[in-house]
């Protein structure tokens, strides 16, 4: 009996230390954590659940969403896209101009904007940011290190590898304090929307210098940054400075003083990195974050009926079945648009895919320019699609149909699923399918590029508001993924890379788009729109398709 | 004992070189490659060679073995491809963090396991018998991540005592961690209410883990207490009429914790090298998430050297234990 009377004084010491501690913390935890910006009324900080850490704050470096996000609010590029769409807008330049060989762009810039370390921003830091890109060496060229700078400018001042191609970037004169004059190599269309990328942020050129910012060593195997640039220092014109960064903790970033635009209305912004998506959720439901990106489309409705807000983030992708069309029979076109009509493609978006997705019609988001509303479109129907096999003379016509395995994309949650629909959709016209399927890297992706694959599953995200950066980069050069594209049509994509009129390009890219869904080397099938979630009492904040979102804007309601 | 610790360290050696093959061979043999991680899905045949060459993925296996083992031994694990830093400096900063999280859940485990036990083995077939087995049979059955989810639920969501994530408040960013173990950080820096803030991180989370442990303490300590209390000597003891306290201590206590102590000695090994979920359910930042991201973005120097390391730990934490048996029974050490 004594022991059990023992026993309990344990329990009960154990239990009163838990309590003890509960209520100890309690003011400091979810009040505080929580409803900050609300109790406090305008209320002065607010806790954004992120994914995962930057991987550095020197945008030059990264390509990953939570990087980029974190660049978006400290630094600036010259020109940005509106709110909430592609069109390109005044950044830290006001005004640019490209000569008449569209090879000389002059860009005109904001006056009285310093960096957070005090400095003046002017043509000769603008200059200095794109030399130091041009410049990079050794590792700092690797294509995990320059990726955007890379896609965008292809080459540098010297190529360590001699397959690597020329440089976009000639050379960047201050012709005055704010005046820019960028050259390049080739005129390029695609210039001036990858401009807006996060990695092509304006720093300051004292802080990249006096923290190492190109102190990159290790080998080529591994790069390493070894300066204090990006990790403890990251300093641009942005509305928010750094203010400190644990990694595997937090980013914290106040409200810059001297900013040149409006004065953000939150002067603390914590980016929270919690991989973990349910975790996510009930760390916004415990009030100890009041946003996150990348909502789990399960969550939508029980995050709508408590009261959370749902933000859409309109569509920058597309999910497509990729077909060679070296391959027979799908060389024949009949076959292909056979197989269009064969898939009932808004069934299965319908059934796979959250709500907000949309049904595509061509290889290209409709939010951009370009888009073409009158493109071929192959409807669902069984019997046209009999009748086409027919008339196509292959008799008993077999495809093999690849899906990936183990992958899940924002285009493609679950490609088995989108596989057996096609599949029973083919079968019923009258396809004959032999299912084909490979780990998603490298045996899959391997397979698809070296057109290996007949039929395959496959989509894109876009980088940049332009179409080059889908149409282009599918259909520009030969791949051999997709067999043979027509020369005209690499030659329409070439034409609009390089032509400097917009409403030119915007023509001809829509032209291009009608004769690919007139070739039909693929049937594009589905946009989807991820969902970010904030709390009832956060105002302001605009999704963007290119993911150019600024906290700046973001304020909270009484 | 000195013979007998030399030959178990000696021993650690054919361990560590078969474990640092099966660690080599295990990332090799994962899906995808580094390629993944580096160039996401917009990656071209010719970015993907490129990364294969710079990695030396291209190079015979047996001599990406030597040049692995090479650098190991300089202590020279690479730099993540997440993170672009060191991986050395990397686990090393999160290490303090899993210990923490261990050793809360351990004195958790340890402070009800140990009593319980006992209780249920005195009181053998009693209420507390049955619903200590009960409970441990539940302690190993439920999923850590579940049992996390739902002490959230219930401790953070609707009691609001506890946060549901990290290891710190976001708001406290201006905490000073000398030492990285946030609960001593908070006490050396003569911050009390960070050391409160970073225990109250660390309650769910331990309870989190400290169930399956419990649960095997528990039933350990059961079955030890219930074999040794059937012993001639403590029905000698009884005869003699010592008190029922006295033989308790003495003869019952002592002699049933060898099994207890390898017990605690082998579950706080696979704590500390296997918090992985809780501290994801908890976004805690240890060594478990660190790995577990690294799983996930094939950051394959992390994986190799979280894996090594974590073996290493497990192995060493072993070797006390062994060490900790000759300690307690003279016997062990003359075998």
């Amino acid at each position: 009996m004594r022991n059990l009377r023992r026993q309990g004084v344990v329990a009960l010491g154990l239990a009163g230390l838990l309590v003890g501690t509960a209520a100890c913390g309690g003011d400091s935890g979810t009040n505080d954590d929580g409803a900050s910006g609300g109790d406090e009324g305008g209320g002065d900080t607010l806790v954004f659940g992120a994914s995962a850490d930057p991987v550095s704050l020197d945008p030059a470096y990264v390509s990953d969403g939570e990087s980029l996000r974190a660049a978006r609010q400290i630094y600036e590029t010259l020109v940005t896209t509106e709110a909430g769409g592609t069109d390109i807008v005044e950044g830290l330049a006001t005004e640019w101009e490209a000569d008449e060989a569209g090879t000389a762009w002059t860009f005109t810039l904001r006056d009285g904007v310093t960096f957070h370390d005090g400095t003046e921003f002017n043509a000769e830091a603008v200059c200095f940011n794109f030399d130091r890109w041009y410049n990079f060496e050794g590792v700092q060229q690797s294509p995990s290190v320059s990726y955007y700078w890379q896609t965008v400018f292809t080459g540098f001042a010297n190529n360590e590898d001699p397959e690597q191609g020329e440089s976009l970037y000639a050379s960047c004169e201050a012709t005055d304090e704010t005046t820019a004059v960028i050259n390049l190599t080739a005129p390029s269309a695609s210039f001036l929307p990858g401009l807006a990328l996060a990695a092509f942020s304006i720093a300051s050129p004292t802080a990249l210098e006096e923290f190492g910012a190109d102190e990159v060593t290790g080998t080529g195997e591994e790069p390493r940054f070894d300066g204090a640039y990006g990790l403890e220092e990251a300093v641009g014109t942005g509305p928010y400075t750094l203010e400190s960064f644990e990694p595997g903790n937090r980013l914290v970033m106040t409200a810059y003083e001297d900013y040149w635009g409006d004065a953000p209305a939150i002067e603390t912004i914590i980016f929270r990195p919690i991989a973990d998506g349910p975790a996510r959720r009930q760390a916004l439901e415990a009030g100890e974050i009041q946003g996150y990106d990348l909502v789990d489309p399960a969550d939508y409705e029980a995050l709508e009926g408590a009261g959370y807000q749902l933000l859409s983030r309109p569509a920058f992708n597309v999910g497509y079945v990729g077909i060679n069309t070296a391959k027979p029979p799908l060389d024949n076109p009949q076959i292909r648009q056979a197989i269009a009509h064969a898939l009932n493609r808004e069934a299965l978006v319908q059934a796979q895919y959250p709500e907000g997705s949309e049904v595509a019609t061509q290889f290209m988001p409709p939010e951009l320019f370009g888009y073409a509303d009158d493109v071929t479109d192959y409807p669902y129907d069984l019997e046209k699609a009999k009748s086409l096999i027919a008339e196509s003379g292959v008799a008993n016509p077999t495809i093999e149909f690849w899906y990936p395995t183990g992958v899940s994309r924002p285009y493609m949650p679950n490609p088995e699923a989108n596989f057996q629909a096609f599949q029973a959709d083919l079968e019923a016209a009258g396809f004959t399918v032999t299912p084909q399927s490979a780990p998603w890297n490298p045996d899959y992706l391997d397979a698809v590029n070296t057109g290996g694959a007949g039929l395959y599953l496959l989509g894109w995200t876009g980088d940049f508001g332009d179409p080059d950066n889908f149409i282009g980069t599918f259909f520009r050069t030969d791949q051999p993924s997709w067999g043979t594209i027509p020369q005209e049509i690499q030659d329409q994509l070439e034409a609009g890379r390089t032509e400097t009129d917009e409403a030119a390009r915007t023509a001809l890219y829509e032209d291009v788009n009608r004769a690919i869904m007139e070739q039909l080397p693929g049937v594009p099938y589905v946009h989807t729109s991820p969902r970010l979630v904030f709390a009832e009492n956060v105002e302001g904040y605009e999704p963007s398709p290119v993911s150019i979102e600024e906290f700046a804007r973001v304020s909270f309601s009484d | 004992m000195l013979r007998f610790a030399a030959r178990r360290v000696l021993l650690l050696v054919p361990i560590l070189i078969g474990l640092s093959i099966l660690v080599f061979l295990f990332v090799r043999a994962l899906p995808g490659g580094p390629e993944t991680a580096l160039l996401g899905e917009n990656a071209t045949p010719e970015r993907v060679a490129q990364v294969r060459e710079l990695y030396g993925l291209d190079r015979p296996v047996y001599e990406q073995y030597l040049s692995y083992v090479q650098s190991v031994l300089s202590l020279d694990f690479g730099t993540s491809i997440t993170t672009r830093q060191p991986v050395v400096e990397e686990i090393a900063r999160r290490f303090p963090g899993t210990v923490e999280l261990t050793v809360t859940a351990m004195l958790i485990a340890v402070a009800v396991g140990i009593p319980l036990g006992f209780v249920a083995a005195r009181r053998y077939g009693s209420w507390v018998d049955n619903l200590s087995t009960a409970g441990s049979l539940l302690g190993i059955a439920i999923p850590v991540f579940a049992l996390g989810y739902l002490l959230k639920y219930v401790f953070a969501l609707k009691l609001g005592w506890f946060p549901t994530q990290g290891r710190e408040d976001s708001l406290m960013f201006r905490n000073e961690h000398p030492t990285g173990f946030y609960v001593l950080d908070g006490i050396v820096t003569g911050n009390p209410e960070a050391a409160v803030d970073a225990l109250r991180h660390l309650i769910l989370p331990a309870l989190a883990l400290a169930t399956i442990p419990l649960a095997f303490i528990t039933r350990i300590t059961r079955a030890s207490v219930l074999e040794v209390a059937g012993e001639d000597y403590v029905r000698t003891a009884e005869a003699k009429g010592m008190t029922r306290p006295v033989i308790t201590r003495r003869h019952i206590l002592r002699n049933a914790m060898l099994p207890i102590v390898t017990v605690v000695g082998l579950q706080t090994g696979l704590l500390l090298s296997g918090a992985v979920l809780t501290e994801t359910v908890f976004a805690f930042d240890g060594i478990g998430r660190f790995l577990a991201q690294a799983v996930f973005a094939r950051d394959f120097p992390v994986i190799q050297a979280g894996i090594l390391f974590l073996a290493v730990i497990f192995v060493l934490v072993n070797l006390l234990v062994d060490l900790s048996y000759g300690l307690l029974d003279p016997r062990v050490r003359t075998r």
